[in-house]
């Protein structure tokens, strides 16, 4: 397989009809091949999630990342953006569940599509990738390390982020987990109940936990990086893609 | 973790921020939660920012959590040393 690939920045229809930011990664060749939406982290529409974009290209798919950030501070600096979000009181969900939507149906469009896309988010994207995958037609979730799936936010959140228990039950694809063992949120026992939750409704998941890892392990350029983790924390997400995406 | 935690103040003043332009600055947002280039898992933020001039009208800055405790210290006392006369205020 090549990996050769183009990237490019691209204006997409997502929630209430507005047109967004996106980047976009898509492998050379003519496919068919399932495609990724990638939820950046609260940080920002940054660097470093573009190269997660760029890899799931080279990994084979075609990747979208929205500008959750777009209507809060067009074309600003990621850090800027990101600032400028958080004071407004950061992106509603239902606001997130569009603009993945959005993307969702971008991927489905293109000519190299298989019909398949699956969803992963990082930190405060983990959240929201489950949270997508419980309104969306996808076809696999990938939550990294996502907070306040299932707890109870502290009092006086000026953020109106809840847990996703009440929404669980209606999971619509396969979900992988991929957590540290070292992190405080979600912890280990939130992990445990999230497990459970799922095991009682029968919804298909599978969750790897790593030692020597807290949160945003994934994160190159931060102190979090655990490079044994993020290495096969990557290895299973290509294995989990491939099950669910491929062909 | 995203703490999502935000407190945010109306603040009058200025700053030297991007460019190094001085621009006359308005609101405060402070926050514990992950740096953008801190060497820091989580650190204390404070933007200052005029959101009417921009998203980039921010001058940032993220601090260990110590070192926000001996900024926080250093402002008391800094301001305790003034007359009351000068800074007007009650306190």
């Amino acid at each position: 397989m090549s990996d050769s690939l183009t990237a490019d920045t691209i204006q997409i229809t997502g929630h209430g009809g507005d047109l967004i930011e996106a980047y976009v990664a898509q492998p050379a060749g003519d496919g068919p091949r399932g495609g990724v939406v990638v939820i950046h982290h609260m940080p920002g529409y940054d660097r470093a999630t573009k190269e997660i974009t760029r890899r799931f290209a080279e990994l084979g798919y075609d990747a979208i990342c929205p500008n959750l950030y777009w209507r809060d501070a067009p074309g600003a600096a990621p850090d800027d953006a990101a600032a400028t979000a958080r004071a407004q009181g950061g992106v509603p969900d239902d606001r997130l569940i569009a603009d993945v939507g959005g993307s969702a149906d971008w991927l489905r469009a293109q000519a190299t599509s298989n019909g398949r896309v699956g969803v992963i988010g990082y930190c405060s994207g983990g959240r929201q990738s489950v949270l997508a995958a419980c309104n969306l037609p996808l076809d696999a979730a990938v939550d990294c390390y996502g907070a306040f799936v299932v707890g109870t936010p502290p009092d006086g959140f000026p953020l109106q982020v809840t847990n996703l228990v009440d929404q669980l039950p209606n999971l619509r694809c396969p979900l992988l987990g991929l957590f540290g063992n070292e992190d405080q949120y979600p912890s280990p026992e939130q992990v445990d109940e999230l497990d459970q939750i799922l095991n009682d409704l029968g919804k298909p998941h599978e969750f790897h936990r790593y030692d020597d890892a807290g949160h945003a392990f994934f994160s190159v350029d931060r102190p979090a990086y655990r490079v044994a983790a993020a290495n096969e924390g990557w290895e299973q997400i290509a294995a989990f893609y491939q099950t669910n995406l491929g062909g | 973790m995203c703490t999502y935690a935000t407190v945010k103040t109306a603040l009058e003043g200025s700053a030297k921020g991007p460019d190094s332009s001085w621009f006359h600055v308005t609101d405060g947002t402070v926050y514990f939660d992950h740096p953008v280039h801190a060497m820091a898992d989580h650190t204390l933020n404070i933007d200052f920012s005029a959101p009417a001039k921009g998203p980039g009208a921010r001058v940032a800055v993220e601090l260990t959590a110590a070192s926000a405790r001996e900024l926080v210290t250093a402002i008391e006392a800094a301001l305790a040393s003034a007359p009351r006369e000068m800074t007007g205020l009650v306190v």
